[in-house]
């Protein structure tokens, strides 16, 4: 069990928490290409899932089927296959990849959250004299907001443990580490990048949990 | 890394996305690749099967267990693929193995709750007349509670199948990666886009031949629900 033993020993050593090879400098580099791709993934998603779902379009179905063949996608191969165009070996190209990842769970459930509000609500609130714009904005957005809370969760979290790959493609991040370790057959480096990206996707995934149920209304006023 | 990116500039002969003498050339190397992946996912939804339905099994109607074990296969679903094959690639090594690990592991939350979500929707009634039939209890679960969850049970292996026939090419960081191999090989080879591109549409291929193998497969397994 000396592995465990050399890994905690890596993760001790102050020299690998300082310098722009740093845990912390990588740290933020992941975070900050995370939170790239699943903002722009939002403001790309966001939008038309409102619109369609407050339309109860039936476009919005073909546009989350179409959404769903993503799941088949590697994203492997499409972080590579980026990487080979002009965007070549850069951030953007990473950038962009991960945000085709983080679409399809912020547009179906932005969809779904507000095309399935109560049709009661909506009339109701039709009828007390508001208008498309209003009833979208106080009624129907507030009442799907835990929906839409769960899909900006599920793409966040995905991103996050994405991102490692970016690595493997010459953006930075914490697999930077697990990159490093293999190529130099250094066994502790690579553990210890699996243990500190695992540890923070369960991070993200607990702090996004957390803020999923302060927005979402306690069970007895929920319609 | 840096060694390729000043490679890629002097880049100047034709390198197409797609290219039929590329295939043509490496069919045996595609072969074996489109083998392996297929071996990757299949022995992997295989290992997850043969673990959750047992664990499934054992932990129905005691909520507390349920719970815990959802609780758990969800950690190890949240852990990036890349970060569990590499916490395994020092113990099992660089092969086959490692990836099928990694992958089962993969698999555990979807099928488990499947199974879960399965079995506790057969009805009262229909246990309540299994037993009145004499049934014993594992006769009944093979005989009454199985075949009726079977379509909540497909419906997981089917969404594991299909994330995993994405998910197996990562098995390239332990040397293991199916098609995966294919695509960073191109990658590596200054940015050969035939073969980035085919390995990619060979994946895409075969989650569309999963999806109806797996629409066939739910219309064996529910006969009642055909007219």
């Amino acid at each position: 069990m000396s592995l465990v033993a050399d890994t905690a020993q890596w993760l001790l050593d102050g020299a690998h928490w300082s310098g722009p090879e740093g845990v912390p400098h990588r740290l933020l580099v992941h975070l900050g290409i995370s939170a790239a791709a699943v903002g722009l993934a939002a403001l790309i998603a966001l939008p038309p899932a409102v619109l369609l779902g407050h339309a109860r379009s039936r476009w919005g179905n073909v546009l989350v089927a179409v959404s769903n063949v993503t799941r088949a996608l590697p994203v492997f191969g499409v972080l590579i296959i980026l990487a080979s165009t002009s965007l070549g070996l850069s951030t953007r190209s990473t950038v962009l990849a991960l945000t085709l990842f983080a679409i399809p769970p912020l547009l179906t459930n932005a969809f779904l959250g507000v095309r399935d509000v109560d049709t009661d609500v909506v009339e109701a609130a039709r009828g007390n004299g508001m208008s498309g714009l209003q009833v979208l904005r106080s009624v129907e957005l507030p009442l799907a907001l835990p929906l839409i809370a769960a899909g900006f969760r599920t793409s966040a979290v995905q991103v996050v443990a994405t991102a490692t790959l970016a690595a493997y493609v010459g953006g930075g991040g914490l697999g930077q580490f697990i990159n490093e370790g293999f190529a130099r057959g250094d066994q502790p480096e690579t553990a210890a990048g699996g243990v500190l990206v695992a540890l923070l996707a369960l991070l993200v995934e607990v702090v996004l949990a957390l803020v999923q149920r302060r927005v979402q209304p306690p069970a007895e006023t929920r319609l | 890394m840096q060694v390729l990116s000043s490679v890629v500039a002097h880049l100047d002969a034709p390198n197409p996305w797609i290219s039929v003498d590329y295939v043509r050339q490496n069919a045996d190397a595609l072969r074996a690749a489109t083998k392996e992946h297929v071996e990757l996912v299949l022995l992997s939804v295989g290992f997850g099967l043969l673990l959750s339905v047992p664990l499934a099994v054992l932990v129905r109607g005691h909520r507390r267990l349920s719970s815990l074990l959802l609780g758990a296969t969800g950690v190890i679903y949240t852990i990036p693929s890349l970060a569990l094959f590499a916490l395994l690639a020092p113990v099992t090594g660089l092969t086959l193995t490692t990836a099928v690990i990694g992958l089962t592991a993969y698999t555990l939350l979807i099928l488990v709750r499947n199974v879960l979500t399965g079995l506790e929707g057969v009805s009262q009634e229909v246990l309540e007349s299994a037993r009145g039939m004499g049934m014993g209890r594992t006769r009944m679960l093979l005989r009454v509670e199985l075949p009726l969850a079977m379509p909540t049970i497909l419906a997981g292996v089917r969404v594991a199948t299909v994330s995993n026939v994405a998910l197996a090419t990562v098995g390239v960081v332990v040397s293991h990666g199916g098609l995966g191999q294919i695509i960073f090989l191109g990658f590596r080879s200054n940015f050969y886009r035939a073969e980035i591109l085919t390995g990619t549409a060979l994946c895409l291929l075969l989650a569309a031949i999963a999806e109806v193998v797996f629409l066939g497969l739910e219309r064996l397994t529910t006969p009642w629900a055909r007219r």
